[in-house]
């Protein structure tokens, strides 16, 4: 094992040492290690003496762990200028091909250059949370629980590595540093609004949840390693022109998995259509799975957020249906276009939030979506409602709506499971095209018109039905 | 040693090389002749399994470039268009690094590197940084590179391009040096001298594909016609015209002492036309063939291609 391992760590160590060369590396990482430690130690220490002084404890209690966060992933954040450097870097200067010409394997070289891009960054990280701990303990600051800590390492290890791995996937796409540095931004503002989000949940002081970040982080991690070892290759690093864009061939690219070589729209109708629904049947159950999921913990949350329900509300349900029916008129199309919209917007989120994270938080609107519809069903049982009620208000439209949302779920997770996919013989972007225009394909022949029809049912039809209830 | 079977290179629309075959024996230089963009070192990408083939296949060294590209890789030596040095390392770090690429242990690394160094007149640089290299020292330096694990085959793409005469006098040497030690070597140029000089098959290729092949004495004669012979005469012709020339020889042209023959076979001809020369008593000093460059027979062979290209259009 260690004998296929030592080529990537002979590159590992000329990357580092070229590093510990570089200036531009070493000041700023010597400052974010030895300095700022320093600085956030002081702040902590001020923060702390200020709120405690209004009997705000909770918040210094929570401010120590969040600046430990924060003084470890400074230093890692130059891991992705290294990755980018390393990558896109060696490509530009031309002097990756005499190493594409030795014996070694694709995988060796990505593994050696990941290590290189991440042990340095890793380690200042991890020295400069050891001097903010070493400064707390010295200030006589509480230091905050072992598991807490814990989580704040796991989380700036995955994170260092998620960073590198998604400069790999950048770097494929990209024949120079510079268009490298441009596309680097589909790494630093998802990082950035995680930041923001783990910020968040520190501040809630819900530790468990970050558990679930570490764990998300990592699958998607591995997932973006997956990628990036499948577009890591010499034919693609040396034998491509990327950087020009090329709008011909991205419609012609588009046009031929939208059509799927469909000639007219009846074909791509009772073709076509059915064919990528084939395709996408793995997707389509996991999300049928977390639709159904869903609904089990919006069901399980019930007892923990029981709201009474008036009885005396209920009874005048009726009278504001009927309002509702005054307003939303059978002709009307206003109210159709409203749900519709909505339901759209939702699903799209879905889809951006999949692009950037290889579907995973994808499935996210549509478990939030079912879970309501389970914790609405759970708490009008619990209130002793029969479940006829639930069935009036939501099945009508629901029977359209959740398998649309099922379907472009499963959309979003097929296109994750493309990129995740190693497809030697395609590009990133290539793929990514690809998988776009099948979402398109899926969104505009199932899922938008399926949107249409519940928009209508719900509109039009549910308040009536429900109305024949409540009378 | 170097072998290829109608090797294709499409990317996407465009067809970078296509259908060549080359048969490059042990201890033979084959040239590769063509302007840029003419696919040279998409060959070469192909040759040291960087490039998959599109079509057909090519054995170096026995191995099948793409189902055994391992292999290929540890007894091939390449010289790249771009060197690929690292500034801030030295000549020793960079050379102990690609040993252990290949396989050599630091110490065999650097015993090897140290006798490179000293062929290559690079000995005294050794501890200087690369970024510190003239154009020069950097090419030899990836040239040592490229011999450092005594690869059998050798792939070289413009070798002398950036060298001060001598640096090139020196790595030409190398070359034949290495030819006499039965390596096989596939070397692209634009030195068309250097290409005379050390070619022992030329292959002139344009636009994807070899339209010329041969040993650079049988593409002068196909492309630029019989070997010419000049006369030089210790005295004047005195109107004297060539009559009853032997079979085979034509006169090409003559001043005032001295006469040019075409010769279609030399070595059967020449002597009837010396013999010929003397019995008219014409006094010559020095009998001597016109020297023909690669270079005419190359361009030749362009302009060839080029009219024949015109008039498919």
């Amino acid at each position: 094992m260690f004998k296929r391992l030592y080529p990537a760590l002979v590159i590992t160590r000329r990357e580092v040492r070229d590093q510990l060369r570089d200036w531009r590396i070493i000041f700023p990482v010597l400052g974010l290690t030895v300095f700022f430690p320093f600085l956030m130690n002081f702040t902590a220490q001020q923060m702390l003496g200020f709120v405690n002084r209004y009997g705000a404890t909770i918040i210094g209690e929570r401010l120590v762990p969040f600046l430990l966060m924060i003084v470890g992933f400074f230093p890692i954040s130059v891991s992705l200028v290294i990755a980018l450097e390393t990558f896109v870097g060696e490509k530009e200067r031309g002097s990756i091909e005499p190493l594409l010409n030795t014996p070694l394997e694709d995988w060796q070289l990505y593994l050696g250059k990941l290590l290189a891009a991440t042990i340095p960054p890793l380690l200042s990280s991890f020295l400069g949370m050891s001097v903010y701990l070493a400064g707390l303990v010295i200030g006589g600051v509480p230091l905050p629980p072992l598991q807490v800590l814990f989580q704040i390492f796991s989380l700036t290890v995955v994170q260092a590595v998620m960073m590198v791995a998604g400069a790999v996937v950048v770097s494929s796409q990209a024949t120079s540093v510079r268009s490298a540095n441009l596309l680097s931004s589909f790494i630093i503002i998802p990082v950035a609004l995680l930041i923001q989000g783990e910020s968040v949940v520190m501040f809630w002081g819900d530790y468990t949840t970050l558990w679930w970040a570490v764990g998300g982080l990592l699958v998607l991690t591995v997932l973006l390693v997956r990628v990036g070892t499948a577009h890591f290759q010499r034919e693609e690093l040396l034998g491509r022109e990327i950087d020009v864009l090329n709008v011909k061939w991205m419609w012609r690219v588009f046009r031929r998995e939208f059509t799927g070589g469909a000639a007219h729209f009846g074909m791509w109708l009772t073709r076509s259509l059915p064919r990528a629904l084939r395709d996408m049947r793995v997707g389509i159950w996991v999300a049928a799975g977390l639709a159904v999921a869903g609904v089990a913990i919006g069901l399980s949350i019930v007892p923990r957020f029981f709201l009474t329900l008036n009885v005396a509300d209920m009874d005048q349900m009726g009278g504001r249906l009927q309002d509702l029916l005054d307003l939303w008129s059978l002709a009307g199309a206003a109210p159709v276009m409203a749900i519709f919209w909505q339901n759209m917007r939702v699903l799209l989120l879905a889809s951006v939030v999949g692009a950037f994270t290889l579907g995973i938080l994808g499935v996210l609107p549509l478990m939030a979506s079912t879970a309501a519809v389970g914790y609405l069903y759970g708490l009008l049982v619990s209130n002793g409602f029969p479940p006829l009620t639930f069935v009036m208000l939501i099945l009508p439209h629901a029977v359209l709506e959740i398998p649309a949302a099922v379907l472009a779920t499963a959309a979003v997770i097929h296109a994750g499971a493309r990129l995740a996919t190693p497809d030697s013989s395609k590009t990133v972007g290539e793929v990514g095209l690809a998988a776009f225009a099948n979402w398109c394909k899926i969104m505009v022949g199932v899922v938008i018109p399926l949107l249409i029809i519940a928009a209508g049912i719900e509109s039009w039809l549910t308040p009536r039905l429900a109305l024949l209830f409540f009378r | 040693m170097i072998l290829a079977e109608d090797l294709t290179k499409h990317f996407d629309d465009f067809v970078a090389v296509n259908g060549i075959s080359l048969d490059v024996p042990t201890g033979r230089v084959m040239v590769v002749l063509g302007p840029n963009g003419a696919g040279k070192t998409t060959t070469v990408r192909m040759l040291t399994s960087i490039l998959t083939p599109t079509r057909g296949r090519a054995l170096v060294a026995g191995f099948d470039v793409v189902r055994q590209a391992h292999e290929v890789r540890r007894v091939v030596g390449v010289l790249t268009e771009h060197h690929g040095l690292y500034g801030r390392m030295n000549a020793h770090e960079y050379l102990e690094f690609y040993g252990n690429l290949y396989g050599l242990s630091s110490r065999e690394a650097r015993r090897r590197s140290d006798a490179l160094l000293e062929q290559f007149g690079l000995a005294s640089a050794g501890k200087k940084r690369l970024g510190e290299y003239s154009k020069g020292m950097r090419q030899k330096l990836a040239l040592v590179r490229a011999l450092l694990h005594e690869p059998p085959v050798l792939l070289l793409d413009e070798p002398t391009s950036a060298m001060d005469p001598e640096s090139a006098r020196m790595v030409r040497d190398a070359i034949h040096t290495l030819r006499s030690s039965e390596r096989t070597i596939l070397l692209c140029t634009h030195n068309l001298l250097e290409a005379e000089e050390l070619a022992d098959q030329v292959a002139i290729i344009r636009a994807g594909r070899i339209i010329r092949t041969g040993t650079p004495e049988n593409l002068k004669r196909e492309l630029l016609g019989a070997p010419e012979f000049e006369a030089r005469l210790g005295s004047s012709l005195n109107g004297w015209t060539p009559d009853g020339l032997p079979e085979g020889v034509h006169l090409t042209g003559q001043g005032e002492n001295w006469l040019r023959f075409g010769v279609e076979a030399p070595d059967a001809a020449n002597p009837r036309l010396l013999r010929r020369l003397l019995e008219e008593r014409l006094a010559v000093v020095a009998f001597s063939e016109v020297p023909r460059s690669l270079e005419q027979a190359y361009l030749e062979a362009v302009a060839q291609e080029n009219r024949q290209e015109a008039a498919r259009v």
